[in-house]
């Protein structure tokens, strides 16, 4: 049993509160006195309880009936633990499903089967895809008000089809389904007798996502255990994620920016000793000889060496309300290091509703670029294609330390 | 991105990983333990995530001086068990301090005067970061906070302006003045950590399982009778079997009637109770729908 993490994308209008709602609800994950709320609230007449609700969080948010901010939802079946990532589909809030986005393995996609793909649609499908998530799912939502159209389904599907060579993702799945009366979502609905794949719930619980596993062993130091007291006298041990591939005791390692080439003598997790550290664990590692190194040093595989740059070229998604400057030093954060960059050149724009790149010279909030940076020394890294989990970064404000810009590195 | 490891291991991993990036990313960090489930679950992770180096931050508890004694006694056992520093910060101090006054009703909840003692505890020891056991699945208001929460002077929580957190990298810098509560456990749910407390075998205080206590039934729910609630005329006053499931201060949580005597029995509890962890337990959350909110918005965890 393991966790999937997603989001759900649409308008208010397209059904996803109802759509997270009906999750939740059938998989019983819906307390009795916070049922007793939404029946209190619910003002529609005919209908018992109104499951848009359920996502419905702050007072602030009730006050302009909209949601602001990413909320997360638990549920679990005996298959697996959902995390849904509940983000604001408006184009306001851009930033805000990129949050999302970026924690998530997969997305659905909600598209109102009256209304077919629309822009927003288009926008939606493109965040996911730049954000990196491989797994997609078109639910095309209130058949039941095109009358269980198998037609209008088609129509969608092959239009979507169309669209999928601009993505990046690997694997989607089409699903009709009604949020609002359950057709598809936790069993295969009888008014769709024409759909042959599982339904929504089942469709989750097996879908495969992608692991690191495969690709070329990352890890950056994160914390340095050094106890110096008399019983572990001569214990260094190197703490830190496995962000990728995987690493064994006697491995031949770099660790750069030092370029010191040493084995793994010994790796350890949860205080026991292992012999093989996973992409997602969080181990300890010790090295032959006493060498010297720090939190933000990376230990790569010597046959496994990054790019190594001081310029480099990234897609970035601005996040804050200033816009960005040229030629301003920022801080990019690199999981665990910080160098100063400058943005040298902003190469050219997405413009996420037309699907076309254009010239620009400035980037302001929800705006998504390809920009070049020079940083203060050498960065180590890998496009964000060619590895997810060491090809991103942050960028921070060097005065009101907000983050102001998701990044995405691009091949020099 | 998802590894093929069990949903336990990924939650711990997580963990972990956030108690790190805590102790790498600010100058003096405080893990705030309250005695309760989640925070004793909290410290087995600075255990996993530090040992064999000492914590890179002392044990803090707000005592809000209407604590359950088991829950204080269980504090001092564990934090002396493990060797690491423990700070009490006291809330009674705080209300003569401040000449504060007390919550009116019968069951009064010292949760909003909590916040004066955090934060003067905060300012006195230079605290920049504090890790607590807050999690999402608790609460709407806490579904929407970050793992990283940065906070102003005033320890106040705006949920329209928070900083948003890509992917896993965590962004703890702040102004001078600013503080971050951190949530390790953000992504657990209540379930969760039972499980995880029984994969571990993790001890606990002996209030979460079941033992007879006399209890005032206060609106369907049981208040136990102590030196700070005694029983009024016309009260109905039973003995009954009973467990927490959440521990608070005595004065404004309720027990739950129940013979769980290990965590497997308290599992199968919580599988078949229908009504949520602060539903059933907590008085001071039904006061209004935006209780929690309010409090956060005051500097409340």
């Amino acid at each position: 049993m393991n966790t999937l993490r997603f989001i759900t994308a649409g308008n208010v209008d397209d059904g996803k509160s109802t759509l997270i709602g009906r999750l939740l609800y059938d998989s019983d994950s819906i307390h009795t006195d916070q049922l007793g709320v939404l029946q209190k609230q619910t003002k529609q007449e005919g209908v018992d309880i109104d499951l848009s609700l359920v996502t419905d969080g702050l007072r602030a948010e009730r006050e302009q009936g909209i949601t602001i901010d990413v909320a997360y939802k638990y549920f679990s079946t005996k298959k697996r633990k959902f995390i849904i990532a509940d983000a604001p589909g408006h184009e306001q809030y851009t930033r805000n499903m990129i949050t999302g986005a970026s924690n998530s393995d997969l997305i659905i996609i909600l598209v109102d089967a009256r209304k077919g793909i629309t822009e927003q649609t288009k926008r939606h499908a493109s965040i996911g895809s730049l954000m990196g998530i491989k797994k997609a799912i078109i639910a095309i939502n209130k058949i039941d008000l095109v009358n269980y159209s198998e037609e209008i389904f088609n129509q969608i599907r092959n239009y979507f089809e169309k669209l999928k060579s601009e993505l990046n993702y690997n694997e989607i799945k089409y699903i009709p389904v009604s949020a609002l009366v359950g057709d598809n979502i936790v069993t295969l609905s009888e008014n769709t007798p024409w759909y042959y794949g599982k339904a929504l719930l089942e469709t989750l619980e097996s879908i495969e996502t992608d692991t690191t596993i495969n690709l070329d062993s990352r890890f950056q130091v994160q914390w340095v255990i050094r106890p110096k007291d008399e019983e572990n006298h001569d214990y260094r041990g190197y703490a830190g994620l496995v962000l990728s591939g995987s690493y064994k005791v006697g491995d031949v390692v770099t660790i750069l920016p030092a370029k010191i080439t040493t084995s793994i003598v010994k790796i350890e997790r949860n205080l026991e000793t292992i012999e093989i550290a996973k992409a997602g664990d969080n181990v300890v590692l010790h090295f032959e000889n006493n060498i010297d190194i720090s939190r933000g040093d990376s230990v790569y595989l010597s046959n496994q060496l990054p790019v190594e740059s001081n310029q480099i070229n990234s897609w970035i998604s601005w996040l804050d309300t200033t816009q960005l400057q040229l030629g301003k030093t920022y801080l990019l954060q690199h999981r665990y290091k910080n160098v100063r960059v400058k943005v040298q050149s902003i190469n050219q724009k997405w413009n996420i509703n037309e699907w076309q790149f254009t010239d620009a010279n400035e980037i302001k909030l929800n705006d998504i670029a390809q920009i070049t940076l020079k940083a203060n020394q050498p960065l180590f890294y890998d496009s964000f294609d060619k590895n997810p989990k060491s090809g991103n970064a942050i960028l921070i404000d060097e005065t009101t330390f907000n983050t102001v810009g998701a990044l995405m590195f691009l091949n020099n | 991105m998802s590894n093929s490891n069990h949903y336990l291991e990924q939650l711990e991993n997580e963990a972990i990983y956030i108690l790190r990036e805590t102790a790498s990313q600010f100058e003096k960090p405080a893990l705030l333990f309250s005695g309760g489930k989640d925070s004793i679950v909290l410290v087995h992770l600075a255990l996993k995530a530090f040992r064999p180096g000492k914590f890179p931050f002392p044990l803090v508890h707000i005592d809000t001086g209407h604590n359950f004694p088991e829950a204080i006694e269980f504090r001092d056992y564990l934090a002396n068990k493990i060797g690491e520093k423990l700070i009490v910060a006291s809330v009674e101090d705080s209300i003569k301090k401040y000449n504060l006054k007390e919550t009116a009703g019968r069951f009064p909840s010292r949760n909003a005067l909590q916040t004066y003692a955090l934060l003067d505890a905060i300012e006195e020891n230079e605290f920049d970061a504090c890790i607590g056991g807050a999690r999402r699945d608790e609460e709407k208001a806490r579904a929407k906070e970050r793992i990283f929460s940065v906070r102003d002077d005033f320890g106040q929580w705006d949920p329209k302006l928070q900083r948003p957190e890509l992917w896993d990298i965590l962004n703890g810098k702040v102004q001078k003045g600013h503080n971050v509560r951190v949530f390790p456990i953000s992504n657990w749910t209540e379930l969760d950590v039972w499980n995880y407390i029984q994969k571990y075998d993790i001890e606990l205080p002996n209030l979460y399982f079941a033992h007879d206590r006399e209890c005032i039934v206060h609106q369907d729910k049981l208040v136990a009778t102590s030196q700070f609630i005694q029983p009024l005329q016309g009260d109905k006053v039973v003995v009954e079997r009973v467990r927490y499931r959440t521990v608070g201060d005595m004065t404004c949580t309720a027990a739950v009637p129940s013979n769980a005597n290990s965590i497997q029995d308290i599992i199968d509890d919580i599988i078949q109770t229908r009504i949520s962890e602060r539903g059933q337990t907590r008085l001071d959350d039904q006061l209004s729908e935006a209780a929690m909110e309010d409090r956060k918005k005051q500097g409340y965890f």
